[in-house]
């Protein structure tokens, strides 16, 4: 668990003296002992790094805005606004007046390059309900959001439209061939009469070819499992970030070769073995092999 | 003059009521018609049920045949392709082997054949839908390893893509034996005996699976309960999970 968090007390008083409720009190005194604390390490909190220079670059935005501020923020529905009364300076460490001031001269600076409104920002900052504070967040996020911009196409009709065809496309393949090609059944289970050869389905033969070279505990049990957590496992300890194919030959040969290997064993189990799982030529032997 | 109200004022009556209203949100194409917007675009998506699996963009590279090869979809769209022939099939199958002399199973998979209006289609959608299955969640498992997409962050979905394979491979085993014919009886038996030589609890594994000593009309029920509840179940938990991840995991990994 974290440590507790030291209470300002200084910010404490004088947030009861106004009439804060205990609870608030607290949780803004502890955010100001963490403020002073990272101030002392001069650590950089929040967005304000970048906005420092701006009233000055700007000051006469930053002048004009100024006066108005107080009504703008009794009447705009903005969440910090409870803090207009007496000009304290809360967690933040700005009063109303100066962040105002700041917003104004932000928008001034992007209104000189962009906008096409006589007035920018300031004339912005001046309109009731421009924007409103619905929630702070810490800078980084609780989760990460890359502001990159991808080269992306609408859901629909992209997306929709591709799957609407695969969809028709396996389905027609489906049906077709479910009428031409008839499913096996054969004479009812009989436990006494042992076909041979008795094949497991397909996607089990490379473990029933292995049974003819080992032990029936390592061939049926230890490779299943082993193999299974070794897969699941695999993200972990392919350390490499890359997905480029040139960075990856390591994994790219051994995962290869495994595929193979799987594909060599199921291939052999299903067409190469015959009666008493023995080795047939399916081209002078007969296929035995079944869906 | 005709007695019949003007189409637009038919649409006008269909779409302007709380029953309608109730049905399709504010922004559906359903409500406010649709136009080639991108506006529109996005509000077809956001208004949409499918909404829970697709966001309102996609990456264009992820649409390329050549990137996923539609193997992820078409694994979960056979899966849906082997529920609804699945749940025909039930109509007409009883999992009951050798109970008073009677071969429910075998004579009922004889109708289906037979007998039964479409039966032999679906049956045969349904085994070769469940062998394409497997084989598409595969090739599934190969494109994502070369795709390296199983990379940080999505290593977990990789985990639970693997749950998904062991879990196609059950389903389609389990529903091998239901048949009740020679080929069933066989394949199930060679697959079950290697479980017998599970280390310390081989001859308990065993019985577990098969219901008794060796397979008998108890196997045939409890893999027909595992087959058309219990795994298709679970497996449809994980693929809730499986696309949730993607989507949380950024969409579609690449390009490359
Ligand atoms: C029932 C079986 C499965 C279904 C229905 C399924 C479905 C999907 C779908 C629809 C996608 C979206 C991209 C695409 O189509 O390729 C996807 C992505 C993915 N799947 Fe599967 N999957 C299954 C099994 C697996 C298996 C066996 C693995 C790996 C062992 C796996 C690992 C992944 C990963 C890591 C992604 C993200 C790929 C990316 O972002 O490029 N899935 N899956």
């Amino acid at each position: 668990m974290a440590d507790e968090v030291e209470i300002d007390q200084k910010v404490y008083d004088e947030l009861i003296a106004q009439g804060k409720s205990e609870r608030i009190a607290r949780a803004r005194a502890k955010a100001a002992t963490v403020k002073a604390q990272k101030v002392a390490a001069g650590e950089t909190i929040g967005p304000r790094a970048q906005s420092a220079e701006a009233p000055a670059a700007a000051p006469a935005a930053a002048a004009k805005a100024a006066a108005p501020a107080a009504a703008a923020g009794g009447g705009g529905g903005v969440a910090t606004a409870e803090r207009a009364g007496g000009g304290v300076r809360g967690a933040g460490g700005l009063t109303v007046e100066e962040r105002q001031a700041r917003v104004a001269a932000a928008l001034a600076q992007r209104g000189n390059g962009a906008s096409t409104r006589t007035g920018g920002g300031a004339a912005l900052a001046n309109q009731d309900h421009t924007h409103r504070l619905l929630a702070m967040v810490p800078p980084t996020g609780i989760q990460q959001i890359r502001g990159k911009q991808e080269d992306k196409v609408y859901t629909w009709p992209h997306l929709i439209a591709s799957e609407f065809i695969a969809v028709l496309a396996w389905t027609a393949f489906v049906v077709i061939f479910s009428a031409l090609v008839q499913a096996p059944l054969r004479e009812l289970a009989n436990p006494n009469l042992t076909p041979n050869p008795s094949k497991a389905p397909w996607y089990f033969l490379a473990l029933q070819e292995l049974l003819r070279y080992f032990h029936p505990m390592v061939a049926g049990v230890t490779i299943p499992t082993v193999g299974l957590l070794l897969g699941m496992a695999l993200p972990y300890f392919d350390k490499n970030p890359s997905n480029k194919p040139e960075n990856r030959k390591t994994a790219y040969v051994a995962f290869t070769f495994f595929l193979v290997l799987s594909a060599v064993l199921t291939i052999i189990g299903s067409f190469y073995r015959g009666p008493g799982f023995e080795f047939v030529w399916p081209w002078t032997d007969g296929l035995y092999f079944e869906l | 003059m005709s007695l019949l109200p003007a189409p637009d004022e038919v649409k006008k009556r269909v779409q302007d009521n709380v029953i309608w209203k109730s049905i399709f949100r504010p922004g559906s194409i359903y409500r406010k018609g649709y136009r080639d917007t991108s506006r529109d675009r996005a509000l077809a998506s956001m208004n949409n049920v499918l909404y829970h699996l697709h966001p309102v963009k996609v990456k264009r590279h992820g649409l390329k045949l050549t990137y996923t090869y539609c193997l992820g979809g078409s694994s979960f769209f056979l899966f849906i392709l082997l529920t609804i022939t699945g749940i025909f099939l039930m109509f007409f199958y009883r999992p009951t082997a050798g109970a008073g002399g009677q071969e429910l199973a075998y004579l009922d998979m004889q109708n289906l054949r037979d007998t039964v209006t479409f039966g032999d289609l679906v049956r045969n959608m349904h085994r070769w839908s469940a062998h394409l299955m497997v084989f598409t969640t595969f090739l599934h498992m190969a494109r994502v390893f070369y795709h390296g997409a199983y990379k940080a962050p999505r290593e977990f979905n990789w985990v639970v893509g693997v749950i998904l394979l062991v879990l196609t491979l059950l389903l389609s085993f389990t529903g091998y034996l239901l048949p009740w014919d020679q080929l069933a009886q066989w394949a199930v038996a060679v697959g079950t005996q290697m479980a017998g030589f599970t280390p310390v609890l081989g001859q308990q594994v065993q019985f577990v699976l098969l219901g008794g000593a060796e397979i008998g009309p108890e196997t045939l029920l409890r893999w027909y309960v595992l087959h058309v509840l219990a795994f298709p179940f679970i497996l449809t938990i994980f693929l809730a999970v499986h696309f949730w991840r993607i989507r949380k995991d950024g969409g579609i990994s690449g390009p490359l």
